[in-house]
């Protein structure tokens, strides 16, 4: 095209045309449908003229509550993606039989199981727990926002631009193929040349300044910001998991970052620590990554847990039982968390007295957890349950995540773990864990939380039908993946010789498909009950008799949550308020400081992205541009020192006027 | 118990204050914040020690810290270093003061010191490069670039953001919120010295003994 190599390599870098796929069907057919999608939402927002109204109400809000709802908003279009690569690994697995190699070639099926993983723990988990967690918290422990309001929309765009740069994978170039953690020396630049293991790299270390910095934000804003009569003692369990989950996160993910960093510096600048010549040490990075790795599961599970807590409670209208014995176990569990990541690699050899170390403290973990099980059911003892929606995911959990744990026990036994270490068993094991621990706990959470982020009741009818087809769904779906584990089917196959494994591959697909039919009902439940929402309204703020302080202000809450600030007296707030006649104040308010709308984190996480994709693709020159731009931008917006407001004392009597109003048509 | 307790409050009518009018101000979050990132930061240093701690032997037949390390040089580069922390501390103790020119003045020299330090290190780097003990030689000079590079960016890092925070302070003066930056800045700036602290010994030291 220019007639000059070089030119066009020092403007393009590595990046030419045929890093567009348009030779695989799937993936053109899959762009066609993204790109008709994306450009009839854009053309409805601009034919109503929401630009504005998202920009200075969402983008560029630094309200917890609106970047809660955009995380939650973000989690659930990754899951989207996330479950249509597992719906493709599923009929692959079930059709790659008797010399037929199935619809997705090998390097096509390494990419999706590889992305399958990226982004169902990075882009869907962490986001859904980091959005309930800053929605929340605040609310729960009666403060007007996080410590930094800025820093928390700016870690919200972080890990959009980390999704959007694994996105651009998909239609630019290619993703890794080595699996999630891409192990070294297959990740290294002699075994993946190409773009696929940089899009990863880059993808998760633009994401991990989000997680890294919304955990700093959490932890000062649980620490500082409670409300007067607030001890530790008294906070609600969920913030009591939050600030376990963030004190991991901030323990955690800088490990993960230097991780990254050095196999960055492996395939970029040629040095030698994961490499096989030179003395460089693969294992190394192996440890590195289980550092980070193991506490990640639980920086997911244990928010989850906090839902339970919160949802068994108030549905068993109770007070929780052995408040002060889940604390410790919540603490205890953060603490083991961190001695337990070898259990990832027995087979590794590092002899009998580490891997009987290991092992003993992985099983150690399942005393905490077990405490956790006999507390909820304890609550539900002689409790007056109601079987509300959440409380369904709730029980579900029960049964599902203790069949779990007992298979994740079993392969804490090294001897047993060298006889199903990667095979399908560790798959079904893992997944009955996040699906049945995390997932379920997350849409508990939605069902739980959404009348107080909307003001409506989310519909029950669909609520059910989504519950029952995941939960059947997963039963159909992984229990085969156990049986095949037992059998010794390593995971990460495309095609199978064996046509007696089939049978079970065809049973497992089945599942998947109900569990499509789940997340379909779930899609469907939200967009009925926003038809229904004038059947569906709950004026009172408190639908579910509540316990904590969140349900003590309005659905949705007032841009400052709380007119007057809260006193708290029992760990549930809200309720010890209730029986002790509260009366909610009607006048005497005053001016409200509140933190000011910025659009810097869109604009420095849009600048995070060109310095990505710049670096993925060798586009020297532009990586320089958006890296000075960068510090620019950063350094520019210290200079505005014109950072907060005041809500106007009548804007306040305004707000609780209206709402006094509503409480008072209801009677 | 809590809830017989709770039943007999409400029996005594005993009606407890559940909000406070005046304006709930908690007390600021950011040297919290700025401590807990800190930490943060120390984990990749400490991943960055662990590295070196199990590769920092493997010379795969190239040059050791015996054959390469200028311990002097390391000397004065670590004094330079030190010395500007001191000087750091002087800015501070005029900061309380309220003196802004005397304030600026102790940051320049701290940047001053902060310069020549890099500069001493870049030196280093380039003769090492220059005598063919590069990053790529071995998972030893792998180790060891990286870590003393990271605390080289970070040290270039604080005096970008130390020439911020002087422009600042010249433009708006000792106000409140420069303060706590220049707060910030501060725990920065001795936190990188508490691991050259650590780079000396054990990458330097220990290196060099073998």
């Amino acid at each position: 095209m220019f007639g000059n190599t070089s030119l066009t390599q020092f403007l393009f870098g590595r990046l030419t045309l045929d890093a567009i796929p348009y030779h695989e069907t799937i993936l053109v057919v899959t762009f066609i449908g993204v790109a008709i999608a994306g450009l009839a939402v854009l053309a409805l927002i601009t034919k109503y003229k929401l630009w504005g109204y998202l920009w200075h109400d969402w983008f560029t809000s630094v309200d917890h509550k609106k970047i809660g709802i955009m995380y939650i908003v973000l989690a659930i279009i990754m899951l989207l993606r996330g479950f249509s690569d597992a719906i493709l690994m599923r009929i692959q697995q079930a059709i790659a039989f008797n010399g037929n190699e199935g619809f997705l070639p090998p390097h096509h099926y390494d990419q999706i199981f590889t992305a399958h993983g990226v982004i169902m723990i990075f882009f869907v988990a962490m986001p859904f727990v980091t959005g309930f967690m800053n929605y929340v918290v605040p609310l729960q422990i009666g403060a007007r926002d996080v410590s930094f309001p800025f820093l928390n929309n700016f870690s919200f765009w972080m890990t959009t631009a980390g999704a959007i740069i694994i996105m651009m994978s998909l239609f630019v170039g290619e993703f890794a193929r080595t699996g999630w953690l891409a192990y070294p020396p297959l990740s290294g630049a002699d075994y993946s040349p190409g773009v696929g293991v940089d899009y990863y790299i880059w993808g998760l270390q633009v994401a991990g300044v989000g997680t890294t910095l919304s955990g700093i934000n959490l932890i000062a804003t649980i620490v500082k910001m409670r409300a007067p009569g607030m001890t530790f003692m008294k906070m609600p369990v969920f913030t009591w998991t939050a600030l376990c989950t963030n004190i991991l996160i901030v323990a955690t993910f800088p490990i993960l970052t230097a991780t990254l960093v050095l196999l960055s510096l492996d395939r970029y600048a040629g040095t030698n620590f994961f490499t096989n010549d030179l003395g460089g040490n693969p294992m190394m990075y192996v440890n590195l990554i289980w550092i980070w790795g193991h506490p990640e599961v639980y920086i997911l599970v244990l928010p989850a847990f906090g839902i339970f807590s919160e949802v068994v409670a108030t549905f068993s209208s109770k007070r929780l039982f052995g408040y002060a014995s889940m604390v410790y176990a919540t603490c205890v569990i953060m603490i083991l968390s961190y001695l337990v990541w070898l259990h990832h690699f027995f087979t590794m050899g590092s002899g009998a007295s580490v891997n009987a170390f290991f092992g003993i403290t992985t099983m150690i973990i399942s005393i905490p957890t077990g405490a956790k099980m006999f507390n909820w059911l304890f609550t539900m003892y002689r409790g007056r349950i109601r079987y509300d929606v959440p409380m369904l995911w709730t029980v579900g959990f029960m049964v599902t995540f203790v069949i779990g744990g007992m298979t994740g026990v079993m392969l804490a036994i090294p001897p047993a773990d060298f006889v199903l270490h990667n095979s399908l068993f560790l798959i079904a094991h893992f997944h009955n864990v996040i699906i049945g621990g995390v997932l379920f706990g997350l849409l508990a959470g939605v069902n739980y939380w959404w009348p107080k982020a909307f003001g409506f009741r989310l519909d029950a009818f669909w609520g059910k039908v989504s519950f029952w087809f995941w939960q059947i769904g997963f039963f159909f779906a992984f229990m085969p993946l156990y049986v095949l584990g037992l059998m010794g089917v390593t995971r990460r196959v495309s095609q199978f010789e064996d046509p007696s494994l089939q049978i079970w591959f065809v049973i497992a697909a089945f599942g998947a498909g109900l569990i499509a039919i789940g997340i379909l009902a779930f899609i469907i439940q939200m967009g009925v009950s926003i038809l229904r929402r004038d059947q569906l309204r709950d004026d009172t703020g408190d639908p579910w008799d509540g316990r904590t302080l969140e349900w003590s202000t309005s659905s949705p809450p007032p841009d400052y949550n709380f007119a007057f600030t809260p006193v708290v007296h029992d760990h549930d707030g809200w309720y010890d308020m209730k029986n002790r006649g509260y009366e909610r104040p009607l006048g005497g308010f005053k001016p409200i400081h509140m933190p000011k709308n910025t659009g810097t984190g869109v604009i420095l996480s849009g600048i995070s992205i060109v310095l990505a994709f710049a670096l993925i693709w060798y586009i020297w020159w532009l990586a320089a541009v958006s890296f000075v731009a960068l510090i620019a931008t950063a350094i520019t917006h210290t200079f505005n020192y014109n950072r907060d407001f005041h809500i106007p004392a009548e804007t306040v009597t305004a707000t609780e006027d209206a709402r006094s109003k509503l409480l008072a048509d209801r009677t | 118990m809590s809830e017989t307790h709770v039943h007999s409050a409400n029996l005594d009518n005993e009606k407890p204050q559940f909000y406070v009018t005046e304006e709930h101000h908690p007390e600021g979050s950011t040297m919290l914040g700025f401590w807990l990132y800190l930490m943060s930061d120390c984990l990749i240093f400490a991943v960055l020690f662990a590295t070196h701690g199990v590769l920092g032997r493997n010379y795969a037949a190239g040059p050791s810290p015996a054959d390469l390390f200028d311990l002097p040089l390391v000397a004065i580069n670590t004094a330079m270093l030190l010395l500007s922390s001191i000087t750091y501390g002087f800015a501070m103790l005029q900061m309380e003061r309220g003196a802004k020119a005397e304030t600026l003045f102790w940051l320049g020299i701290t940047g001053v010191f902060g310069a020549i330090f890099l500069g001493l290190e870049l030196y280093e780097f380039a003769h090492l490069i220059h005598e063919g003990a590069g990053p790529t030689r071995s998972a030893f000079l792998s180790s060891f670039f990286t870590l003393v590079g990271t605390h080289g960016l970070h040290v270039t890092f604080g005096i970008i953001w130390l020439i911020t925070l002087m422009v600042q302070v010249a433009r708006r003066g000792l106000i409140a919120e420069n303060k706590r930056r220049l707060m910030c800045l501060s725990m920065f700036w001795h936190f990188l010295d508490v691991v050259w602290i650590g780079v000396f010994s054990f990458v330097y030291l220990i290196g060099y003994i073998g």
